[in-house]
């Protein structure tokens, strides 16, 4: 910024002195020392177009003789001879040098904007090659008592078949997800021990999902359970059941067989 | 007026976009960004050039016919455009490709019907075809107007290179979709290999390439299984040339492209017509 006193005194004025209309006053430092212009990088599509009455107006500026118009139809002819404040080489029949460059730098603005949308679009794919929410598990007389670990890396449940359910008091069915409710990863069950064991920071669950030892705050999470028509179960993990939350008592936490 | 009162000349309040601006650029954030004033001047726009990474990389002074379309076409600019086209497009679509024979075709197809935009990989297939159009046209420009000729013959071998790199480019891109055509192209162009000098177990001199009855150069070691990984196009081949397409080549050219830009403005800046 300091530069520019400089140069402005340095380089002798080329096109224009300082313009009347715009008169030197304490506040004005020195003509681009603050105020924006149309080529300064940082603003390359600013209107030019708001800052037209501070232009300095071209010495001599005539308006475009009549011979050049000559082919020109005659609306474009007395267009162009109303731009009195256009340089001589500035004799674009359709917009000022100034127009041209906002279209250009609108138009380059515009498109760069759509192909950052484009790209940011792109990376949220519309198909997803994951296991499905819901889906059914086979017909009840399929499983034993206690936890069947058969869906497991498939669907991520395990399915728990019980003589009485502590939510329910009633023979039947139940799915645990496979999700630790500490960090999110996958315990294991241990038969000997008849507990989820997680092998990440020890959280330990009871074959029901309730939580027992370790960090994890609150029992496993169980999805929704019923029996579809053709008499087979069909288990729904967009649907879960949070303990804590009272929500196990909800009849399609539990299918009694 | 009866009062004596002194006259002072109280300048017109600026607008409240023209205070902003002004308070914006006298902040250190912005003056530690930009050194100096608009470029407004002379020495500024030298300046604007000279302080920002990515305008010095163009000089700040051409000569006239350097931006005349009819002398240089813009060829070398358009090509080095759609490097960066091909690079930005590859780089979104290496998000969902997989190059393995299980998945390869799929992801491919997965790209035109599963994911935003399907145009995306279309844009890297149709900006290869242009580039490959835009290098050979530049070519010819520069052999038409004598650019060739000292002190800029150095630049011209690295711009051969950069075509040849362009086609292998083109020639290893052309394998990743895994459709038959593309196998069979990639069988048919790799088979080529096999007649290199002395390197291709069927080329010339590869014969003489032996210690007694034991062939040093045969069909498990010669070029054209460098270049496949295998001796047929198959897994193997699809790996190597995806590393190559998308890693190596471009690694390369991008380091010839920066000597060739420099080479440039090193040997007098674009060429003139004489």
């Amino acid at each position: 910024m300091a530069d520019d006193p400089i140069d402005e005194t340095a380089d002798p004025p080329k096109e224009a002195p300082n313009p009347p209309a715009q008169p030197l006053t304490p506040q004005h430092v020195a003509p681009g020392a603050g105020a924006p212009t149309p080529a300064s990088p940082s603003t390359p599509a600013a209107a030019p177009a708001g800052h037209k009455p501070a232009a300095p107006p071209k010495p001599a500026a005539p308006a475009v003789p009549a011979e050049k118009l000559a082919g020109k139809t005659t609306t474009v002819a007395a267009e162009a001879a109303k731009q009195p404040d256009r340089a001589p080489d500035d004799s674009s029949p359709l917009l000022t040098r100034r127009g041209w460059i906002a279209l250009a730098w609108g138009s380059f603005t515009a498109a760069s904007a759509a192909a950052l949308a484009a790209t940011g679009r792109f990376m949220f794919p519309n198909v997803l090659n994951e296991p499905p929410q819901q889906f059914k598990i086979g017909f009840p007389s399929e499983y034993g008592p206690g936890v069947d670990e058969r869906w497991k890396e498939k669907f991520g449940v395990w399915i728990v078949r019980t003589p009485n359910d502590v939510a329910h008091n009633a023979p039947g069915f139940y799915a645990l997800l496979v999700t630790c409710t500490h960090l999110g990863c996958t315990p294991n069950w241990l038969s000997a021990e008849n507990k989820f064991k997680c092998p990440c920071h020890g959280s330990g669950f009871r074959p029901t999902g309730i939580n027992f030892e370790g960090p994890a705050p609150r029992p496993l999470e169980r999805a929704r359970i019923v029996l579809a028509d053709d008499g087979q179960m069909l288990v729904d993990k967009s649907r879960k059941f949070q303990q804590e939350l009272g929500q196990w008592i909800d009849p399609e936490a539990f299918l009694r067989v | 007026m009866a009062e004596s009162k002194t006259v002072q000349t109280i300048a017109p309040k600026e607008p409240a976009l023209t205070r902003g601006w002004n308070y914006l650029t006298e902040t250190q954030i912005w003056k530690s960004i930009f050194r100096h004033g608009a470029p407004v001047t002379d020495r500024n726009r030298v300046l604007v050039m000279l302080t920002n990474v990515f305008l010095h990389l163009h000089p700040v002074r051409i000569r006239k016919s350097g931006v005349k379309l009819r002398y240089t076409w813009c060829m070398g600019g358009l090509s080095f455009f759609l490097f960066l086209v091909l690079t930005f497009t590859g780089l979104l679509l290496m998000f969902y490709y997989r190059p393995t024979l299980e998945y390869a075709y799929s992801d491919i197809v997965g790209l035109r019907e599963h994911v935003p935009l399907g145009i995306m990989r279309e844009m890297h297939r149709w900006g290869a075809h242009a580039m490959v159009i835009t290098v050979w046209l530049h070519m010819f420009r520069v052999f038409m107007t004598g650019s060739y000729k000292p002190p800029r013959e150095f630049n011209w071998n690295v711009g051969v290179i950069m075509l040849v790199l362009t086609l292998l480019l083109s020639f290893t891109g052309y394998l990743l979709p895994w459709d038959q055509l593309a196998i069979w192209a990639i069988t048919v162009g790799s088979n080529m290999a096999r007649a290199t000098p002395f390197l291709g177990h069927e080329g010339p001199g590869a014969a003489l390439l032996a210690l007694g009855d034991v062939k040093l150069i045969h069909a498990g070691d010669d070029a054209r299984f460098a270049l496949l990984g295998g001796t047929f196009v198959g897994e193997g081949a699809l790996l190597r040339f995806y590393v190559l397409h998308c890693v190596g080549l471009p690694l390369v050219i991008a380091v010839l492209m920066a000597v060739h830009f420099w080479r440039v403005r090193k040997d007098g800046g674009i060429s003139g017509p004489l």
